[in-house]
């Protein structure tokens, strides 16, 4: 019989029981909940009776509506303000550990959970929020649900689900200078498309993953829904182990050595069989830039907008029109040709201290170029804000004419006062480039940090690998 | 839940790849705490040539002819037509709560993103899998029979055609039992609560810290 794949090892450890049609009812560890996704699901606890099954469970933060700016005097819009508010209340009311706007530890769900030791090795974690296959990278199975499914894990502490397929994305090799897991992932999204992983839970494997840091692959993660897949996963070895260490919610003593050895068993057996192997040269990889309204519409910076008419599929030619109409651009146009208004850098993929060092060492004796309108960067959480400030990056910021600002998803999803105008074109280091993602009408290009802030200072995508700083 | 047996409905086609939770409810509407009253602002984007906001009234809209369903031959439908990955992007079901709230009660595509899909069978919805060459020649029908309805039959798995040509599709069978009753998820999860707590108490012993409780 052939071993057992990473996911297999997970969803073995979590099936309380088995149904005849192949679906099983799966255990939830840890659920973590925001703002936008939750009031609906305990309004149906409410109508119902029903409390929460284990609220020891439950992590709530508000991240997509709070301002980046100043919050002393609270949120200005009252719509956004009262889905604060409720979140607040109904924490309160169920018991429910929340960090509230104006803790320390606030920040975007998938960056505090990690930063907190409440995503664990070896757990199930569930968000309403797609962007929780971020937490894969920890050996955890996670992934996104709806609010009818937030509310089920409330009430039962379960999940009815069918089993995924299993794919392994292979990443072989060595990265080039400049190169980063936002690159990796976008290349991936280019080959296999955003449906490529429909019905697969994907792990990540191959030398130039193990290389990546705990970080580099919560951005890898991140992103494994954008390539179609629920859920995203990076085998557990010793970096995961020391990343997790001494965290808050991290077990200690006697049980951390006990998690240790179990978690010492989290990757897929060496003759474990995948029902779909993709393989990628990591050397292979340019920075990626997207030039259209779907993260697999994506180029190197050394290449190319593709033509409409070098498509011989109608769909794929209509859609292809269709979004450089969207998007202001021709085909032919050299990526690196495409000048930019504004730059943000920030949310659940690129947030955190080690995304902020790398585009602070890019920006550092720099200036934002003249054409830039404006330039922001959103830590992830307080504690990425803090630590950021201890090393000085928010004065070198400041000075390259970046705005620095307060923690949450801010402008990769503009439900808070953060946005782009209609027809701006963005240099943005978040997750999604669909039509009006980031404001109605505006135009983004997603990118890793580093390329996010060399855009800033050229005022137009430069190829980072060979970039002196110039514009 | 509204239980979904049979529907006999108009169909509205939506002739592009990839429709993404973003432009079937932009994030704006996403601030409502409610289930209901996302109609009006199903694909607002494309729908209307202003900027929609929370709280508008919809009479003061500008509409966008240009966009398919303005049109007053899809006006009642109940089934959606669409292509491949439909539903993709961010998991908000508010994008089923919106379909559902401007009547659709079945989208049929070649395939769909995952969450979403989902997400339909927990608001009486029913997405549909039909080959893509089948999907192809239901857009070609739509465009030239204005009126042009199809039958869903859940019980049997059938979507039948105008000429009584009929097609089969799949579905799980604890969706579809759920689905055809209308019946409450949560309930029936509950009713397994002896095996859920079986199952804590296993794992209590075999990984402890998994249950340490929030500071």
């Amino acid at each position: 019989m052939a071993g057992k794949t990473l996911y297999d090892k997970l969803w073995d450890a979590h099936r309380v029981y088995d149904n005849d049609d192949g679906s099983s009812l799966i255990y939830i560890d840890r659920h973590l909940v925001h703002e936008v996704t939750s009031p609906q699901a305990f309004e149906g606890l409410r109508l119902a009776g029903r409390t929460p099954w284990r609220r020891d469970s439950v992590l709530a933060v508000p991240d997509h509506n709070v301002p980046t700016t100043d919050r002393s005097q609270g949120i200005d819009d009252p719509v956004s303000r009262e889905q604060v508010a409720t979140l607040d209340r109904n924490c309160a009311e169920f018991t429910i550990t929340e960090f509230m706007m104006n803790d320390l530890r606030q920040g975007i769900v998938h960056v505090v959970g990690p930063e907190q030791g409440a995503t664990l090795p070896g757990m199930t974690v569930v968000c309403g929020d797609s962007h929780t296959s971020t937490h894969g990278a920890f050996g955890a199975l996670a992934f996104g649900i709806g609010t009818s499914e937030v509310e089920h894990v409330l009430a039962t502490q379960c999940l009815m689900q069918k089993k995924s397929r299993n794919m392994l994305v292979r990443v072989d090799g060595r990265l080039q200078p400049g190169v980063t897991a936002k690159d990796i992932i976008l290349a991936i999204i280019g080959r296999i498309g955003t449906a490529g992983g429909t019905g697969h839970a994907i792990e990540f494997g191959g030398a130039a993953i193990r290389a990546l840091s705990i970080e580099g692959r919560m951005t890898l993660c991140n992103m494994a829904i954008e390539a179609g897949a629920r859920a995203g996963m990076v085998a557990v070895d010793d970096q995961t182990i020391d990343y997790v260490k001494g965290r808050p919610y991290a077990p200690t003593d006697a049980q951390w050595d006990q998690a240790v050895a179990a978690w010492r068993q989290l990757h897929s057996d060496a003759d474990a069989v995948f029902d779909q192997v993709i393989t990628l040269d990591a050397a292979q990889i340019a920075p990626q830039v997207t030039w259209g309204t779907s993260p697999e519409m994506v180029a190197g910076v050394d290449g190319y907008v593709p033509r409409p008419a070098d498509l011989s599929d109608p769909v794929a030619r209509d859609g292809l029109e269709r979004a450089l109409q969207y998007m202001g651009l021709e085909g032919g146009v050299a990526i690196q040709d495409i000048r930019i208004d504004k730059v943000f850098i920030g949310s659940c993929t690129n947030s955190r201290i080690e995304d902020l060092r790398a585009a602070a060492a890019v920006v550092q004796g720099r200036h934002v170029a003249a054409n830039i309108k404006q330039a922001l960067v959103v830590p992830g959480s307080g504690l990425v804000k803090q630590a950021a400030e201890r090393e000085g990056l928010d004065r070198i910021f400041i000075a390259a004419g970046f705005e620095w600002r307060e923690p949450g998803c801010s402008m990769c999803l503009a439900m808070n006062a953060d946005r782009l105008e209609p027809g701006e074109r963005c240099a943005s280091t978040s997750n999604r480039n669909f039509e009006g993602r980031q404001g109605p009408g505006g135009r983004t290009h997603l990118v890793s940090p580093q390329m996010a802030a060399a855009a800033a200072i050229a005022g137009h995508f430069v190829d980072i690998r060979h970039w002196q700083g110039g514009h | 839940m509204q239980p979904f047996t049979t529907l006999s409905g108009l169909v509205a086609p939506l002739d592009r790849a990839n429709v993404d939770t973003d432009a079937i409810i932009p994030k704006q509407f996403l601030k409502s705490t409610k289930r209901s009253g996302f109609g009006p602002n199903l694909f607002d984007e494309w729908r209307y040539l202003d900027v929609g906001e929370v709280g508008q009234d919809p009479a003061t809209r500008r509409p966008n002819a240009g966009f398919v369903l303005n049109q007053s031959r899809y006006r009642g439908a109940q089934i959606l037509l669409a292509r491949d990955n439909f539903g993709c992007g961010s998991s908000r079901e508010h994008a089923v709560w919106a379909l559902v709230d401007a009547g659709f009660r079945c989208v049929i595509a070649p395939s769909f993103a995952d969450i979403f899909f989902n997400n339909c069978f927990k608001n009486g919805a029913l997405p549909i899998v039909l080959p893509t060459a089948v999907v192809d020649r239901l857009f070609s029908e739509v465009a030239q029979q204005p009126g042009y309805r199809l039958q869903v039959d859940l019980q049997s798995q059938q979507v039948t055609l105008p000429t009584g040509e009929h097609f089969s599709f799949d579905i799980d069978g604890f969706r579809k039992h759920c689905l055809l009753n209308g019946l409450d998820e949560i309930g029936l999860t509950l009713q397994h609560s002896a095996e859920i707590r079986g199952y804590e108490a296993r794992r209590r012993n075999e990984a402890p810290w998994l249950f340490t409780a929030s500071k």
